[in-house]
């Protein structure tokens, strides 16, 4: 296939609340093209989450998706496909896996049962053709002893295994694409790795493509060839991994950046982004990050930017694409001391 | 003599039955098998458990237990306090206590059972569908509830036997499990909104289950276990109530005899012919509170909160 396999366009999601529409997903667009691993990033409450459960459908009433919307996969538009061919994909030719394993399990059944539901689902499997392939898929995860582990119940198994029970359960029907929502946020770090050397692997082997939600940077240099970068439900900035790392543009991407602690940098504290993000009920005028910004001018509060092109593959939604000088200056500026970073928040 | 030896023996081998009967240990035991384990840690429960089992099987062999029939009318021995050919005394019209005691169970029992499977039953549909249906919805279902539980029961009962008169033994059951499934309902509904929170009904929707596969698989399983106390201490509840509307003199009709119909008989003369309603009282008395203590126990030994307790 040439094209995309995912092809996100112009998506909006909202909420109703007491307080008016919470605009949690605000015209996203996005690819994903076979075997890419691409990595979305960004703050708690920046719509990530809704992102991803935008694709599959999973929005819970009264949330919607708004008209305009459109996601295509496989060159086939999602939005307006019948339930019960939109459950047709969920698991099969989707597949999502979720940050915290334990609750992402019944309670009341064995791990070997839920991964064997899947099958269940969407082929005509008996039980126990089923539960063999819940043992191979085990086995393929690295589960020791999956014939025994799998007449386990949740509550019987380590995070790690947790998470690659529900990996086991995502792969049982080799979906083109995975979508790991934040899948080793509530691991341990060596577990973490081991996880995402396991996802790389099976990726290989399968041939998907993975969109990778995380808060993570680490996670994302390590597995994601492109990044997306989300603030207050938009795309601020898109690039490949290493574009991102080395010429961050969005200033709220080089905010994140330097809120990783790096190895060998002598730092009394860590460098944090001011503020929070904003209520998804009332996005700021112009750029939404301009009450957050080090760089922010007059015309940041009154003009939403548009997504600039930075380069071969790297946007930005920042005026500073056109405004480059802007930058230099406040560097200047801020190097001399404390005057420099007070007048640049004032302005 | 005969009959009261067999019960005897009856007895005591289901309670030697049952004390040695013993789950295999799993390798992995399930949430039931967990709960099962614990609820036979608990004495008092277990005891009640065999007085249940105890008084079925003795009710339901009475033909062979006792040497007359319920019905039978000995006019020369009426009102006849216990004695040895009759153990529970004779009624009013020299009929057997004892008979009518057993005889009694085997219609007052399976009353409460049926009525509570049926209650449990719409119970559970109703609320699974009101905890699965749209605020809207689920609001006015709730609402309507609530409007129905203003009613006290009896009075309900009281009023629409008043009206329809001699019921037969089955409408009885109806009527009961009609008037007795919206506790159940309201149990289920708080429990279907607490799932749909859960990140794992998110996640079987993600596997691409269906609403119905989801409601079978992942709803009603994790129900069950409150749905299981409630009905326990329903089947006291109804046994009390079938017992109060037969006293009413408007629940089973004689002559067929209820644990509740036959206190009615000797209402007239309480205090001269006691064993008219000591022996079934006691009968009614065990039954609620076996229930009422096992059902206590259930909710013990369910509680997702004391697992890897005890």
């Amino acid at each position: 296939m040439t094209g995309p396999l995912l092809s996100v366009r112009d998506l909006r999601t909202t909420f109703p609340t007491p307080n008016g529409p919470a605009r949690a997903v605000d015209g996203v667009s996005f690819d994903i093209a076979p075997r890419e691993t691409v990595g979305l990033v960004g703050e708690s409450g920046c719509g990530k989450s809704v992102t991803s459960l935008s694709i599959l459908r999973l929005i819970q009433p009264p949330g919607r998706i708004e008209a305009g919307s459109r996601i295509a996969f496989e060159g086939t538009e999602l939005l307006t496909l019948d339930e019960r061919r939109m459950r047709a994909i969920r698991g099969a030719r989707i597949s999502m896996i979720f940050q915290e394993p334990m609750a992402a399990l019944n309670p009341v059944f064995t791990v070997g049962d839920q991964i064997a539901e899947v099958a269940r689902v969407h082929t005509t499997a008996s039980r126990r053709e089923a539960w063999s392939r819940a043992v191979e898929m085990m086995r393929l995860t690295g589960i020791s002893d999956p014939a025994d582990r799998a007449r386990q119940y949740p509550h019987e198994l380590s995070g790690g295994m947790r998470q690659r029970v529900m990996i086991a359960m995502a792969l049982m029907m080799s979906p083109p694409l995975l979508i790991a929502d934040e899948p080793t946020t509530a691991l341990d770090v060596t577990i973490q790795a081991q996880i995402l050397e396991l996802l790389r692997e099976l990726q290989q082997r399968v041939g998907m493509s993975i969109l990778l939600i995380t808060h993570d940077l680490g996670v994302v240099a390590e597995t994601a060839s492109r990044v997306l970068v989300m603030y207050a439900g938009e795309v601020v900035e898109e690039a490949h991994v290493h574009m991102l790392f080395e010429a961050p543009h969005h200033p709220y991407t080089e905010g994140l950046l330097a809120a990783v602690p790096r190895l060998g940098e002598a730092r009394e504290r860590l460098r944090v982004i001011p503020g929070t993000v904003p209520a998804a009920t009332a996005w700021p005028t112009g750029c939404r990050f301009h009450d957050r910004c080090p760089y922010a001018w007059d015309r940041c509060v009154a003009e939403h930017p548009p997504l600039y092109q930075i380069g071969v593959g790297q946007w930005s939604r920042c005026h500073l694409a056109e405004e480059p000088e802007r930058r230099v200056a406040h560097r200047a500026t801020s190097a001399t001391g404390i005057a420099g970073s007070s007048t640049a928040r004032d302005v | 003599m005969f009959s009261w030896l067999l019960a005897a023996l009856l007895i005591g081998g289901v309670c030697w039955g049952a004390a040695r009967w013993r789950v295999a240990p799993a390798a992995h035991p399930g949430p039931w098998r967990t709960a099962m384990t614990r609820f036979r840690s608990q004495g008092p429960a277990m005891a009640s458990v065999y007085l249940l089992v105890a008084l079925v099987v003795v009710t339901a062999l009475a033909p062979w237990l006792v040497s007359f029939a319920p019905t039978d009318t000995l006019i020369a021995a009426s009102e006849q306090a216990p004695t040895l050919t009759h153990p529970f005394g004779t009624d009013f019209a020299g009929r057997d206590v004892l008979s009518r005691v057993l005889y009694g169970g085997q219609v007052s029992l399976p009353v409460a059972f049926l009525s509570v499977l049926l209650a449990a039953t719409i119970g559970t549909a109703y609320g699974a569908a009101a905890g699965l249906a749209s605020e809207r919805v689920d609001g006015i279902m709730m609402r309507l509830i609530d409007a129905v539980l203003a009613i006290p029961r009896l009075f309900l009962l009281i009023a629409v036997l008043a009206i329809w008169g001699n019921p037969s033994v089955p409408m009885l059951i109806l009527l009961l499990g009609l008037t007795g499934w919206f506790g159940v309902s309201r149990i289920v509904r708080a429990e279907v909104r607490a799932l749909r929170g859960e990140e794992w009904m998110m996640a079987a929707d993600a596997l691409g289950a269906s609403r119905r596969r989801t409601l079978w698989r992942h709803v009603l399983p994790n129900v069950l276990s409150p749905v299981i106390v409630a009905a326990t201490l329903g089947v006291g509840n109804i046994v009390l109530l079938e017992a109060a509307l037969g006293y009413l003199g408007i629940g089973v009709q004689p002559p067929t005899p209820s644990w509740g119909n036959i206190i009615q008989d000797g209402a007239q003369a309480l205090f001269t012919v006691w064993w008219m309603f000591v022996f079934p009282g006691l009968a009614i008395v065990l039954t609620a509170m076996s229930f009422n203590i096992a059902g206590d126990a259930l909710r013990d030994a369910l509680d997702p909160r004391q697992v890897g307790q005890r």
